[in-house]
């Protein structure tokens, strides 16, 4: 199989907290792999692990090895390209405050690329990319505060994919949206998946087992179990398992 | 760990609750056809084939509780597999009330004979067929998939003993002609009996489903010789 991402061993602690206990998950390239489990089991950890955003926050301390296509992002990577081609998406849209072409344009100007032109295709292809372009177009210097959330979260997966990333995280990107804003963004990360490897963390058990092509389930800072959605859904193995996605406790 | 979904589980247990009612009726219809053609008793026969109705809308109630359930509550791996047994195990049942039905029908149509031999393997074979409907309903509800499992291995003795009631009443064909009509009535009659016991068996294969997900055969020939691997590491997780 071929694996965007390997985890081996990962520990994260919080100061004395050890949130994430010698985790060992693969991720498949061109899939999507949703991450379930109760609150406070470690799934945004270690999605921050994955683009060592982890990094950012005062007295992690992070041991193991993540290999993104083989190589060791701990071991000299350069965290800001790691950033680029591993992108993530959060909760509650946070669109910056520009408008809705800047904000798309933010990363590919940070990036360095300066030609009008090419701008404005980026903002296109971006937006097109997803599933917001139609919508949006005539309103490309609006203020990106004023379009509803549902177009705001699209237009962070935009400002996500004009820097070009091969790996998306998302961390409950419809928890906060209406199941109309929902269904779009998970049509969306259906196409999405023919182009780029995505993790998702979903409290959403009917979302994992429509979107997903494996599941992870976090209890504790562990991974309980993993396997293909279908069989995490139909006759998983591990009995923590089976009363978490049938509701039982979590 | 106390459990959340009150409500579903409650749903569950009586959904459980329904089958064992569906289930005891068909029993009953059972073990009264072969009374009334044991005791020839007409008004017990009509009864049946009148009760069957209420057994016709069990399965319809119960096939409504299911597809409400699934709709409202979205069960998910072993709370879903045992709503699509519940579907399955319903759609057999009515099956099996239909051939109690046959029976005492059949009955009717010989309640003016004299018969030629008293009843002997007939009323074995409802015997065996009532005790495994009982037992598969226990497995059902205690999700006790050894007992399905033990359950239909009880179907082998109804085909031996309707290959002997046919070899037996294939004797009387040839020695007197005069009993043709009760003969095929009475070949018929084991013929549903034994058609029950593979109804049961139906079910017990939907039972193994519901507790490992895997789909068996449980009446292949040479299956008990191959128990131990097939089933060895999954009925018991
Ligand atoms: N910045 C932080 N400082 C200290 N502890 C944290 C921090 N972020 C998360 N934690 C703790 O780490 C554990 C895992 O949290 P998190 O990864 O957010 O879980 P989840 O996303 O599954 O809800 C929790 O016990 C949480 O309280
Ligand atoms: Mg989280």
């Amino acid at each position: 199989m071929d694996y965007k991402l390997q985890v081996q061993d990962l520990n994260v602690f919080y100061g004395a907290m050890h949130a994430l206990k010698s985790i060992s998950l693969n991720i498949e390239s061109k899939r999507v792999t949703a991450l379930i489990g109760p609150s406070g089991c470690g799934k945004s950890t270690f999605l921050r692990a994955l683009n060592r955003m982890n990094d950012i926050i005062e007295g992690v301390v992070t041991t193991g090895t993540i290999l993104y296509d083989g190589k060791n992002v701990y071991n000299g990577y350069d965290e800001i390209e790691l950033r680029r081609r591993v992108g993530m998406v959060f909760q509650k849209p946070n669109p910056f405050p520009m408008t809705v072409y800047d904000n798309v344009a933010y990363g590919p100007r940070i990036h360095g690329v300066k030609r009008r032109r090419e701008i404005d295709e980026i903002v296109e292809r971006s937006l097109r990319a997803a599933a917001l372009w139609d919508e949006i177009k005539d309103r490309l210097n609006k203020p990106a505060l004023g379009i509803s959330g549902g177009q705001q979260q699209r237009l962070c997966i935009a400002r996500v994919l004009a820097v070009e990333p091969d790996v998306v995280l998302m961390d409950e990107p419809t928890s906060a949206l209406d199941p109309i804003s929902t269904a779009r963004i998970e049509d969306l990360i259906y196409e999405m998946k023919n182009r780029y490897t995505i993790v998702i963390v979903t409290h959403n058990m009917q979302q994992a087992g429509r979107i997903s092509d494996h599941t992870a389930f976090f209890l504790d800072g562990v991974v309980e179990e993993t396997g293909s959605t279908q069989q995490i859904f139909f006759k998983p193995t591990n009995p923590r398992t089976e009363a978490y996605i049938s509701g039982k406790f979590g | 760990m106390a459990v959340p979904r009150i409500h579903f589980s409650e749903s569950l247990k009586a959904l459980n609750q329904e089958i064992l009612k569906m289930g005891t009726l068909v029993e009953e219809a059972i073990g009264k056809s072969i009374s009334c053609l044991i005791d020839q008793d007409i008004e017990l026969a009509k009864k049946i084939v009148d009760d069957d109705e209420a057994i016709n809308q069990k399965e319809i109630d119960i096939e409504d509780r299911c597809t409400i359930l699934i709709a409202t509550e979205q069960p998910v791996a072993s709370d879903l597999r045992h709503i699509i047994t519940a579907l399955k195990i319903v759609t057999q049942l009515e099956r099996m009330g239909d051939h109690a039905v046959h029976i005492a029908k059949a009955a009717i149509r010989l309640s003016e004979e004299v018969y030629m031999k008293p009843l002997i393997d007939i009323p074995k074979m409802s015997e065996i067929v009532i005790k495994m409907i009982h037992d598969v309903l226990t497995a059902f509800i205690n999700s006790d998939a050894d007992l399905a499992i033990e359950t239909a291995k009880m179907d082998a003795s109804l085909d031996k003993l309707h290959h002997d009631v046919m070899t037996e009443i294939w004797g009387y064909l040839k020695a007197d002609s005069r009993y043709v009509k009760q003969s095929t009535s009475f070949l018929f009659i084991s013929r549903f009996l034994e058609r029950l016991g593979d109804h049961v068996t139906n079910i017990s294969e939907w039972i193994v489903y519901s507790n490992t997900g895997r789909h068996v055969e449980l009446n292949r020939i040479g299956y008990y010789s191959e128990e131990s691997d097939a089933e060895g590491n999954d009925s018991h997780s």
